[in-house]
């Protein structure tokens, strides 16, 4: 039976949400305040990229790369989807070590993964420094321009879209800033961080991110490069962290991460964490001294205890289901996200539904902790 | 006027010293001077470093030729 | 990178760059003069020297006797940071490499730029600003037997048409998109702003040359460059020329302002009675604080140099003489303001951003600046929007936002300090 439901957020997360579920015949109605894609979803990278820092990450990255690889031939051509592949670099012996169990992991899950020597490493990126190891290169993963291709999911589901902000949530009611009072048998809140002035309660923590654009005409690299020891320094603790992160844009600029920074809202860039994060880079890649930086800016990741996001009904508030929480993954795991909740609410069982999301998880291992 | 020489596309080129490499690019008739991104011709626009059409390598470096003034000796290498 | 210190750091030596630094030094501070000009004098005063007669030469021989006063040209600010011990960090992309700048008060004097509007063929080499032109032959385009159309909208045309016309240009014709009766307005304003010797002078300069109101560029054509134009509007005729200098009046340069994160109003920078910005210790003079004229500029140049430096018992009558210098220039903007059919001028396919390429067609689909620069890269490109934002704002009445530093694209290794 179609029944109408409300997506709050328009990013990359909302549209792929509101698609899915006009795709299962429900009316859908999409909530956004500002640009569609302009918050999180524009100020991400936009890598695909399949993670294994928990089996649940690497199920919802693996399944939603499947999912992007099915949705890129109807992508317009603005949306810059491709497979450049993601090369992890090892830059010592203990994270050449960890390559082999990343290489299984990402084989469970069905996704290619080569080892490369040194030698191989150097030959296929070679702006890379040297004196590196080694690297992992997953072939499947790519990168795409993430608001345009909001922008298409919102406007081939059919959903309606109202450019304004939710004032009030309610059960099965949502009352906007223009007055209006929409009703709803669901409410999905895929707001990103901005979700937490609706649902103060959740455990979200915003955790801020630099990048740097390029000019056009400085070194070149073919596949999206990250450190090994990117996990390590990404998730090792709450201190301020940068790691080397460089992906080439089908223009031929190139972006420059990344960082992590609890608890810092100024949109002016942190200069000093700015300059470590490009340090890092440039140690990978000297050749980036040369390069021009055009524009640098700073977004927020909406993120969980564990890194994983949140999907499905919030246990205490019926008819309001949250799809946030996404941290770094919100592009790559939109479509995934999509798909898990919209078998919450009647469409087909999906693959992903023997892995925990819930928000109620965070109940349990707090019990356990 | 005192003149001295540059190098413009590996070619000697006397202009009036003073004058901006710009001035001196658009005298020795280099109207365009780089390709858009679908592949149009461009020249200057501005005048005064705000559009960046003007832009040239000036000894190796990437700059706004209508800000810079011509030194002796001088290379300039268009992007067209 | 090491680090210059100054009292007081000025941004841009035109009329209110200069009268500021001269106001700031006879107090005794040490003051910093950037300008990314290769001298001082700012548009309006390019290549000026201190030998010169009249305002501009009598004002840089006082800041040539200042020995408080250190220049600093070639230079453009690049960034700014929180300096070690208070006050701003100011980072310049010069010739030369890049130069710090510790301050502890700013005086932002960047000016204006021109405003371009898009119709088919105004990307041709050829097409070039009115003011463009004019800088360019200052800086030493010869002009001597061209053909030059000057076309576009302000006093600033007339100006343009003399001085091509003084540098050996056949001026073929200055089509103003204003019409005659908005233009009898200026005419009366100028008389009550004391500036008919000045307009007397110009039209001397003219005689000859025909002057079209209510006219326009519809196309530009050529091959390689520019060879004919096409006017539409009263005056619809077709003329050969070797350039076409059309300039849409002055748009205040606030991008500096806006890095520092100063507020906006209108389009310019919102400062107080005293040429305060929002931002504590940040003042701004000039252009950019509303289109306003070299009188305008100066005075207020001279008021953020005393309020700045604590010499408040030097203003004496400076507000007064503000208040009739901007009167002027009310009168102005309501004389040459843009026509609405200028927004029907460029065609699906005529390019808007000439830096990414985005044509109109792809830009009249969003509903704003912001959408436009997520969905079609416009504004996105090198120049960042300079060129496109004016001309988005009128064509579409998109409120240009969204600065983002470097001000300019600047090296990886001079953003690392190495």
């Amino acid at each position: 039976m179609a029944e109408h439901a409300v997506v709050i957020g328009a990013g990359i997360v909302g549209a792929a949400c509101a698609a899915s579920l006009a795709r299962l015949g429900h009316r859908v109605t999409v909530i956004e305040a500002g640009p569609v894609g302009g918050g999180a979803t524009a100020a991400g990278m936009g890598h695909l990229v399949v993670m294994d820092d928990s089996p649940a990450q690497l199920a919802l990255t693996s399944r939603s790369l499947e999912l992007w690889a099915e949705l890129a031939p109807r992508l317009p051509v603005a949306a810059d989807y491709r497979t450049c592949g993601t090369l992890w670099v090892a830059s010592d012996a203990e994270e050449l070590a960890g390559i082999l169990p990343k290489q299984a992991a990402y084989r469970t899950a069905g996704r290619a993964a080569g080892v490369l020597d040194a030698a191989e490493l150097a030959r296929i990126e070679p702006e890379l420094r040297g004196g590196l190891c080694g690297g992992l290169r997953v072939p499947g993963d790519g990168v795409v321009y993430a608001p345009v291709a909001a922008r298409f999911l919102l406007e081939h589901s059919g959903a309606a879209l109202v450019r304004a902000r939710v004032v009030n949530l309610a059960e099965r009611k949502v009352r906007l800033d223009n007055g209006q009072t929409l009703a709803a048998e669901w409410v999905v809140v895929a707001g990103g961080a901005g979700a937490s002035e609706l649902l103060p309660d959740l455990p979200l923590r915003s955790r801020q991110g630099h990048l740097l654009i390029t000019e056009r005409g400085g070194p070149q690299v073919r596949h999206q490069l990250i450190e090994l020891g990117y996990l390590k320094s990404a998730h090792a603790s709450d201190a301020d962290s940068v790691a080397f992160n460089v992906q080439p844009r089908p223009s031929g600029q190139l972006l420059i991460g990344s960082s992590r920074q609890f608890g810092r809202v100024s949109k002016e860039p942190d200069w000093p964490l700015l300059r470590r994060m490009l340090a890092r880079a440039a140690d990978y890649l000297p050749g980036l001294r040369r390069a021009s930086a055009l524009r640098i800016w700073t977004g927020q990741r909406s993120a969980t205890p564990d890194h994983l996001p949140i999907i499905g009904p919030h246990p205490d508030r019926p008819g309001i289901y949250l799809a946030l929480g996404h941290e770094g993954l919100g592009i790559t795991a939109a479509l995934g996200t999509a798909e898990v909740l919209a078998a919450d609410l009647g469409g087909p069982a999906s693959p992903l539904s023997a892995h925990d999301f819930g928000l109620r998880r965070f109940e349990r291992q707090a019990v356990h902790a | 006027m005192p003149e001295l020489v540059l190098t413009v596309e590996g070619q000697p080129l006397r202009v009036p010293a003073g004058i901006s490499v710009l001035a001196a690019l658009q005298g020795a008739a280099h109207w365009s001077l780089r390709r858009s991104l679908s592949g149009q011709r461009r020249g200057a626009l501005c005048g005064m470093g705000t559009c960046f059409e003007c832009r040239a390598r000036v000894d190796g470096v990437l700059v706004r030729t209508c800000l810079i003034p011509v030194q002796p000796g001088m290379t300039v290498e268009l992007l067209e | 990178m090491t680090a210059l210190e100054t009292d007081l750091l000025i941004i841009g030596a035109g009329p209110a760059g200069l009268s500021a630094a001269l106001s700031a030094a006879q107090g005794g501070a040490a003051v910093l003069l950037a300008d990314l000009g290769p001298g001082p004098g700012g548009q309006i005063w390019r290549g000026a020297k201190a030998s010169d007669g009249g305002e501009s030469g009598t004002l840089l021989r006082g800041v040539q006797r200042q020995p408080n006063i250190t220049a600093l040209y070639g230079a453009q600010v690049a960034l700014s940071e929180r300096g070690p011990q208070g006050g701003h960090a100011v980072q310049f992309s010069t010739p030369q490499g890049p130069r710090r700048v510790l301050a502890q008060k700013i005086i932002l004097a960047s000016g204006a730029t021109e405003r371009f509007l898009p119709f088919p063929g105004w990307t041709l080499p050829g097409v070039v600003g009115a003011g463009g032109l004019q800088a360019m032959v200052k800086s030493g385009l010869d002009v001597r037997g061209a053909r030059v159309l000057v076309a576009g909208s302000g006093p600033l045309l007339l100006a343009v048409a003399a001085g091509m016309r003084a540098a050996g240009a056949e001026v073929v014709g200055v089509a103003e998109q204003a019409s005659p009766t908005r233009l009898l307005g200026f005419g009366l304003a100028a008389q009550r702003g004391g500036k008919v010797g000045e307009a007397a002078k110009l039209l001397w300069a003219l005689r000859g040359v025909p002057y079209w109101p209510a006219t326009y560029p519809v196309e530009a054509s050529g091959g390689e460059r520019l060879t004919q134009v096409e006017l539409g509007g009263l005056t619809r005729r077709t003329l050969e020329c070797d350039w076409l200098a059309a300039g849409f009046g002055l748009v205040p340069d606030t991008r500096l302002a806006a890095l520092f994160g100063c507020a906006l109003e209108g389009g310019a920078v919102k400062v107080g009675a005293w040429q305060q910005t929002s931002q504590p210790g940040i003042y701004a003079a000039g252009e950019l604080t509303g289109i306003g004229g070299v009188d305008k500029a100066r005075l207020e140049g001279s008021m953020a140099g005393y309020t700045a430096t604590g010499q408040v018992e030097r203003l004496r009558d400076l507000p007064t003489q503000l208040e009739q210098a901007r009167h002027f220039q009310a009168s102005l903007s309501r004389s040459f303001a843009l026509r609405p059919s200028l927004r029907t001028l460029p065609a699906a396919g005529t390019l808007i951003c000439r830096c990414e390429d985005v044509p109109h067609a792809a830009l009249q689909a969003c509903p704003s600046w912001t959408e436009a620069k997520l969905q079609t890269r416009c504004g996105m490109g090198t120049c960042q929007g300079r060129v496109c934002g004016p001309a988005a704002e009128t064509l579409y009445g998109w409120t240009f936002t969204g600065v983002r530093p470097p001000l300019l694209p600047l090296p990886l290794a001079d953003l690392l300090g190495e």
